[in-house]
């Protein structure tokens, strides 16, 4: 089945309001069952410089960011050249703009079909506060044929805490662009199911989060990563927890082991640069046996790299940042709603494992907002194993679970103090060599031994050719799949949720009866390939698809290089 | 009415025999913070001693409470993320003067700028001991007895306490190894203090610094009240020797997190679930 989608651009000046008017539009969208994703981008400033909504509306929830845009809204030539590398378009797209004298290069190339709007002058003549945005929704609404009176209401809605004035004004605009026949016809795609959720991956993570039991957060802001933990701020004021804002990524850390130490499950969110920061923490987590989750959203990289798009980069550091022998959790969501699922799962995982998960989003689901069926949940919440009611403590004690009893401050009679030096089972530090090699096979011999059940991975289709990726390069795999079935080539998708410790015998077993296998992830390295050839003992040939960032991976053009790369 | 806890100090000792040399002034510190407990009647069970590494943060292994042995300068951000997940434990932070005036530095600073309350023991020997020997931030300037600097660190000493005052420490005390009872005293009122108490103890390393044997002829035990001005203590704090002890500043101000923050509502969460659905 190939989707069926309509990709909208809308570009302008930070501050024009594309971003709201793309909002808008998605919910709107939503509200007729609809289904679809919002991307945002963004120059590197902070205030007043370019920003695009990237929209594509669709009759699944198979989320990848449009190759071709069939309609775009440039509210003024300067901005839309800054996205001309992003924004393809072609002789079918059409462009709705209010200058039609000059148009840029990439627009003449193309031979798009051009429409004049003069935004600024309807928007003015409408109302004195009318804003160039909500005109341009308004027009866009009519062309998908959503009802004006809901675009109305939700502009109402979102501008509730503003003066009447600016609610009369968006009403009058929208109305006023609802009126504008545009000779724009596009294919809209067909809605569905109503009682969805909208929501980005970053409000996902922090919802699955809060549900899995996390009552401590703490925060060093960075981007793409400061939204989850604003809005884990709100969240956790609700819910009764705490969000302490640290000096740094060093101090986050150690505050979340401080907090997982007291029994409190706790979460920290970064990105790139802050979980190099983290990463000799990360292993005191690690070697006390302190549960801690997390949440690692990734940009282009290496260094302050390009900290507003998206990457699959952080893979080598996550797996092997750690200095000593220091097995850990790495997982990664596989889409936007699949963030509340996978985040839930680390928070149960660290917490019954007792050490540290990372998890792996990135910057496109991270920041994008989608309409999504109600989320998956992962079944139950986070708890410290019971502790025993008497008998000497041994905290690290060996056992064949590897897992020890973990008690908090204020259990009566289980005093131990952890540590990350090197510790007999009782905790004291302790250099022998039996020590430390018991010690070493029990932290590794616990994530071995524990059965991680089905959810690992996704695998879709049973064809030879298999395609293996992680996290959010799944749904453009996917959609690659559907481009190669349609010129005849069968696949399989295995998409990683666990990447560490990997499942190998289930990777295997899944791969058995492929031929030959394309590792697909984006960044430059190729870093899940040599990772999982690092792993497993692979019969079939394995080719490597790997592409960096900041633009994300085009079905089309996996599609294209897995033919290549398996091409005899 | 909970029951007094009634033990000696030497029941809040694990056990675990200590690394240190002979002569160390940890020894005095470990003494003073079990004497202090037993005077207290601190419950084992509800405090927990969070350190970094270094000599020193050897400490809350030697404690029969709950501890934390972090990693090297680290032990504040630790102690801070426990105490307000859980306000219900007396919490204490300890380490050396490499632990949390160099590596830790940052986080001495913004720990005393966000007082939570919790106490803060800083146990300062002028050097690092555990590499053997090197200058730290107290070092003088002219000390040459470190391979790694044999002409002196040449960088002037760091001034803790006027450190602390800067950047919003509303408790400031010093005590020295080698008066261990003064040191239990102050030990007490900084675990009572509402807020961040920063004890800053002159804590003898003969083993690299035999030297500073001298120093309980200058220590200077203070008469007067504790300041609470702050512009008087700049001055104290900037001029005296760094050998004043007793309780040398107090303030009362708010602590971290501010009361009241948190409203729990039992459907929070599914409230939360459903701000999603269209």
């Amino acid at each position: 089945m190939i989707q069926q989608h309509l990709s909208i651009a809308i570009t302008g000046a930070g501050g024009a309001g594309v971003i709201s008017c793309g909002e808008l539009l998605l919910q709107a969208w939503a509200r007729e069952g609809g289904r679809g994703l919002l991307r945002k981008a963004y120059g590197p400033q902070i205030r007043g410089g370019e920003s695009a909504a990237l929209l594509k509306l669709t009759d699944d929830e198979c989320y990848t960011a449009a190759s071709r845009y069939d309609l775009v809204v440039a509210l003024d030539w300067d901005n839309f050249s800054r996205f001309e590398d992003e924004i393809q378009l072609g002789p079918n797209s059409w462009v709705i703009c209010d200058e039609t004298d000059v148009l840029p290069e990439s627009v003449q190339a193309a031979q798009s079909r051009v429409v004049c709007l003069p935004f600024a002058e309807l928007a003015s003549s409408c109302h004195p506060e009318g804003r160039i945005n909500m005109l341009a929704l308004g027009a866009l609404g009519r062309v998908l044929g959503l009802p004006t009176a809901s675009m109305v209401e939700l502009a109402a809605s979102k501008l509730s805490g503003k003066p009447q004035a600016y609610r009369d004004a968006a009403a009058a605009c929208i109305e006023h662009g609802a009126a504008q026949a545009l000779a724009c016809d596009v294919q809209v795609p067909p809605t569905g199911a109503n009682g969805a959720c909208y929501m980005s991956g970053n409000q996902a993570a922090g919802l699955g989060a809060l549900e899995a039991g996390v009552r401590f957060v703490a925060a060093y802001p960075i981007t793409p990563a400061s939204d989850v933990l604003e809005w884990m701020a709100g969240g956790l004021e609700q819910v009764g927890g705490q969000l302490l804002q640290a000096e740094d990524e060093l101090a986050a850390i150690n505050m979340t082991i401080g907090a997982a130490f007291g029994g409190v499950p706790a979460f920290t969110a970064t990105s790139g640069p802050g979980l190099a920061l983290m990463t000799e923490s990360i292993g005191l987590a690690v070697a006390s046996e302190t549960p801690v989750t997390i949440l690692n959203v990734m940009r282009g990289g290496p260094s302050t790299g390009i900290p507003t798009k998206s990457e699959q980069s952080d893979l080598n550091i996550a797996l092997n940042g750690l200095h000593g022998d220091a097995p850990h959790l790495v997982l990664a969501p596989l889409d936007i709603a699949d963030c509340v699922f996978t985040t839930g799962w680390a928070v149960q995982l660290a917490q019954q494992l007792q050490t540290a998960a990372i998890v792996l989003s990135d910057q496109f689901i991270g920041q994008s907002t989608a309409i999504v069926s109600e989320p998956r949940r992962c079944a139950g919440t986070a708890s410290a194993l019971a502790v025993p009611a008497e008998g000497d403590y041994l905290r690290y004690k060996l056992t064949s679970s590897g897992v020890s009893t973990l008690a908090s401050p204020g259990d009566a009679d289980h005093r131990f103090t952890a540590d990350g030096l090197e510790h007999n089972e009782k905790g004291t530090p302790s250099a022998r060599h039996s020590d430390h090699q018991q010690q070493l096979a029990k932290r590794q011999g616990k994530l071995d031994v524990f059965d991680f059940g089905d959810d690992w991975a996704e695998v879709s289709g049973d064809g030879p050719l298999g395609l293996v990726c992680f996290g959010s390069s799944s749904a453009a795999v996917k959609e690659a799949a559907g481009i190669l079935a349609q010129r005849g080539v069968d696949t399989r998708v295995i998409s990683l949720r666990l990447l560490a410790p990997l499942q190998t015998q289930a990777l295997g077993a899944a791969l058995e009866t492929c031929s030959e296998l394309v590792v697909v992830e984006q960044n430059h390295g190729a870093q899940l390939f040599h990772y999982l050839k690092g792993h497993v003992n692979f019969s079939q040939s394995v080719h490597s698809y790997a592409m960096a960032g900041p633009v994300p991976l085009g079905p089309e053009a996996i599609a294209m290089a897995v033919t290549e790369v398996t091409s005899p | 009415m909970m029951q007094a806890i009634k033990l000696k100090a030497k029941e809040y000792k694990s056990g675990v025999k200590p690394i240190w040399c002979p002569g160390c002034g940890h020894f005095s510190v470990l003494n003073a913070i079990t004497k202090a407990m037993a005077g207290l009647g601190i419950d084992k069970d509800n405090t927990v001693l969070v350190s970094g590494i270094g000599c020193s943060s050897r400490l809350p292994a030697y404690v029969d409470s709950y501890g934390f042995h972090g990693v090297h300068g680290r032990g504040l951000a630790i102690a801070q993320g426990l105490k307000v997940a859980r306000p219900d434990l007396t919490v204490m932070a300890l380490g050396g003067d490499g632990d949390g005036f160099s590596i830790g530095g940052n986080h001495f600073i913004h720990a005393c700028r966000r007082n939570v309350n919790m106490t803060y023991i800083a146990m300062d020997n002028e050097v690092y001991g555990m590499t053997k020997g090197q200058a730290s931030p107290t070092t003088p300037m002219d000390w040459d007895h470190s391979k790694l600097t044999p002409h002196g660190p040449g960088v002037r000493p760091f001034k803790p306490a006027a450190l602390a005052l800067a950047a919003g420490a509303p408790w400031i005390a010093r005590a020295y190894s080698g008066n261990p009872n003064q040191m239990a005293k102050l030990i007490a009122e900084a675990v009572a203090h509402p807020g961040f108490s920063f004890l800053h103890v002159m804590s003898q390393c003969i083993t690299f610094c035999p030297e500073q044997t001298d120093w309980k002829a200058i220590v200077d035990e203070r008469a007067e009240p504790a300041l609470s001005d702050a512009d008087e203590a700049a001055r104290l704090f900037l001029h005296e020797s760094g050998f004043q002890t007793g309780l040398l500043y107090c303030e009362q101000r708010p602590t971290w997190p501010p009361a009241g923050a948190a409203i729990v509502d039992q459907d929070a969460l599914a409230g939360l679930a459903a701000s999603f659905r269209v």
